[in-house]
């Protein structure tokens, strides 16, 4: 108990020098950093602001829901049927689409099913008390098989035209509509975690949830909202994707749920809860990005490029624990 | 401490009780699926999932999650296919020996990041997963080992029938059996259970929860490996995707058992009957004549009312807050990567 009351709470934006130094996120830019120049030494397409937004989009979709779904694991809950959550409001999307009707009503289809199936999550796991990871293994099975049921194997492509505008379309000169959404999403993240109320009990709920219900806070209330924003973000990805590739398959956005918590994890949210921030978050999604992007242009398949991730994740979370180490070790002998 | 024994025996009564009106279910609106015949090949589908949550069981109740188990399944179900296309004399008896000393390798490094390092296991078998299933690619390039490919011997083993049963069926049986004598029996097995349940006392009495940890996962890897054989074996072919997306199903299988995923509780038979229920849900569909594609739908929807029905049967009114609290120590310890307990310095 002593030691975890001496741990520092490692989720105040304090800016003096040193502090932003030795930060996870200055890590992060570094690395960006490094592994954007190497790209644009060895490819001479790299460099390219065409080429640069084109990449924009490899990430931008999973990034979206990777931003409220850092506040959930950041409270010690985490949401693995976002993958299935796209695919069924993308199935709902596809069917008012065949309808006729018109681009608002789809998009509101697509994010109104994201949010109710957050709210079923968040109801599951609220009411009765069980770990999130299990209730969202089975909804992730559910939602993704509901989609299964209603599809077989057809394709659903009937969106109207104006409906590519949103996984297509530029807002001004190469910034796409989806980066425009992403930066405006992850600005809004940013205040609600690092500068209102409800992000300060976010982390209260991450560390220490016992004493955040004694404290008042609403817990099961909290996440509640946190399970209905992811679902809203997934429903918001789901337009976004089935907007850029003009069909629904049920196989649409498949194990997108693991590169999301690569993602936030790598970001440097604690898995276990309590602490991470937003901007490393986005940080992690440009440095997914630009790393799927520069291993693309040299022709290296996807599923290697997986390999490369899943490195990437375990020696970044790692290092840390061997500097620690390290560290300790030295003390000891001084 | 009799209670709870008393308790844990009912639970996996009654889920034995909904397997068993399953099948009468399931029988008594198509008799075919009652056939002795039937339900052998039902129990025969079902056995590489039962080894596999087995496995993720001992894992589970340590307090991690091996979500590679599937990218490990595949991964030596491709070297060992390759081995033997391009060595048809080597004894397949070899192979299958290889198979499970390079599974139990595989979780080993799983393991050995999770007890040295301290590092979640959900985030280091994330990475692994992604990494063993790469490696299937650069190993074969993106090509299938096909049925010709592979020798008489290698495809015979799991089809051939002993008493009437596959063999495939008897290794399943033969690692429940000895699942349930460790569990039950060894101190071994107990560990497991010890180190689950209250790290910070396991800790005390002398078990050294890491290293604990990590032995399930060598003995999760280990099975995973075998199984790469009997799949690839079975299905008789070997290529980058196969059993993509398994681990869910196999840690669905144990949370259908009542594997409390807070680690800790759980019985061989849980884990069991679990899997027993995902398998025959995938079987009979066809036979009672609903479209296999709601298959996944109704795999999701049983998960979720089975541990609805156990975190119910659980609920003590009133405790939830301490039992968070305890959650809570638990994950503070794990965090900080080492048992050593607070000495207050």
């Amino acid at each position: 108990m002593e030691q975890s009351a001496k741990l520092p709470i490692p989720n105040t934006l304090s800016t003096p020098l040193k502090s932003l130094l030795v930060r996870w996120e200055t890590f992060l830019l570094a690395v960006f950093a490094a592994v954007f120049i190497a790209f644009s030494v060895t490819s001479p397409y790299f460099l390219n602001v065409w080429n640069l937004s084109d990449a924009t989009f490899n990430f931008t979709e999973r990034a979206l829901i990777a931003l409220p779904m850092a506040m959930l694991i950041i409270c010690r809950e985490i949401d693995l049927s976002v993958a299935s959550i796209i695919a069924l409001a993308s199935v709902a999307m596809g069917y008012v689409a065949q309808t006729g009707a018109d681009v608002p009503l789809i998009v509101l289809t697509g994010i109104t099913v994201g949010l109710l199936c957050g709210l079923f999550n968040g109801f599951v796991v609220t009411t009765f008390g069980i770990p999130s990871i299990v209730v969202t293994i089975g909804t992730m099975s559910l939602f993704r098989g509901i989609t299964q049921g209603l599809m077989g194997n057809q394709v659903l492509r009937d969106y109207p035209f104006e409906f590519a505008f949103f996984g297509q379309g530029y807002v001004y000169w190469v910034f796409s509509f989806q980066f425009v959404l992403f930066l405006s999403c992850a600005l809004l993240f940013y205040i609600l975690l690092h500068r209102t109320n409800f992000g300060r009990r976010t982390y209260a709920i991450g560390n220490n949830p016992t004493a955040a219900e004694f404290s008042g806070i609403k817990v099961r209330r909290h996440k509640m909202i946190l399970f209905a924003m992811v679902g809203v973000m997934a429903g918001v990805a789901s337009v976004l994707l089935t907007s850029r590739l003009g069909s629904t398959r049920p196989a649409i956005a498949f194990g997108w749920e693991l590169s999301i918590v690569t993602m936030v994890v790598l970001g440097g949210v604690n898995i276990l809860g309590g602490s991470g921030t937003i901007p490393g978050v986005v940080i992690a999604a440009f440095l997914m990005g630009v790393v799927t992007f520069g291993l693309g242009l040299m022709n290296i398949p996807g599923i290697v490029m997986n390999i490369i991730i899943g490195l990437m994740l375990i020696t970044v979370i790692s290092i840390p624990v061997i500097m620690r180490r390290i560290q300790q070790h030295r003390s000891r002998h001084l | 401490m009799n209670s709870i024994v008393e308790f844990l025996k009912r639970r996996e009564v009654l889920l034995g009780i909904v397997v068993l009106c399953m099948i009468a279910i399931i029988g008594s609106i198509n008799p075919n699926f009652l056939q002795i015949r039937n339900l052998i090949s039902v129990y025969n589908d079902t056995s590489i999932l039962i080894i596999l949550a087995l496995g993720q069981m001992l894992v589970i109740l340590t307090r991690c999650i091996d979500l590679s188990v599937a990218a490990n399944l595949a991964l030596t179900g491709m070297v060992v296919g390759l081995l033997n296309a391009a060595f048809p004399g080597f004894p397949v008896e070899g192979l299958i020996v290889l198979a499970v000393l390079m599974g139990a390798c595989l979780g080993a490094i799983n393991g050995a990041f999770v007890w040295l390092l301290g590092v979640p296991a959900i985030v280091v078998t994330l990475g692994t997963m992604s990494i063993y299933r790469g490696s299937i690619f650069l190993l074969s390039g993106g090509d299938w080992v096909n049925a010709h490919q592979m020798s008489p011997a290698f495809l015979a083993i799991p089809r051939q029938l002993f008493l009437g049963v596959p063999v495939l069926s008897w290794m399943s049986l033969i690692v429940i059996a000895l699942m349930v004598y460790i569990t039950r029996f060894r101190p071994f097995g107990r560990q497991f259970f010890a180190a689950g349940g209250n790290p910070r006392a396991a800790f005390y009495t002398g078990i050294n929860v890491g290293f604990v940890q990590f032995r399930a996962f060598v003995i999760s890897g280990a099975l995973a490996g075998l199984c790469g054989y009997l799949w690839v074996s079975r299905y008789a072919v070997a290529y980058t995707e196969v059993a993509n997306g398994f681990e869910l199903q196999v840690v669905a299988a144990c949370v259908i058992g009542g594997i409390s995923i807070m680690g800790g509780v759980g019985t061989v038979a849980g884990a069991f009957l679990g899997a027993l229920f995902l398998g025959i849900i995938s079987n009979s569909l066809s036979i009672i004549g609903v479209s296999q594609f709601w298959q996944m739908a109704i795999s999701g929807a049983v998960i979720i009312i089975a541990v609805i029905a156990n975190s119910r049967s659980e609920k003590k009114p009133g405790r939830i807050i301490l039992r968070e609290a305890v959650a809570a120590d638990a994950i503070d310890e794990s965090a900080r990567g080492d048992t050593r307990p607070a000495t207050g310095q």
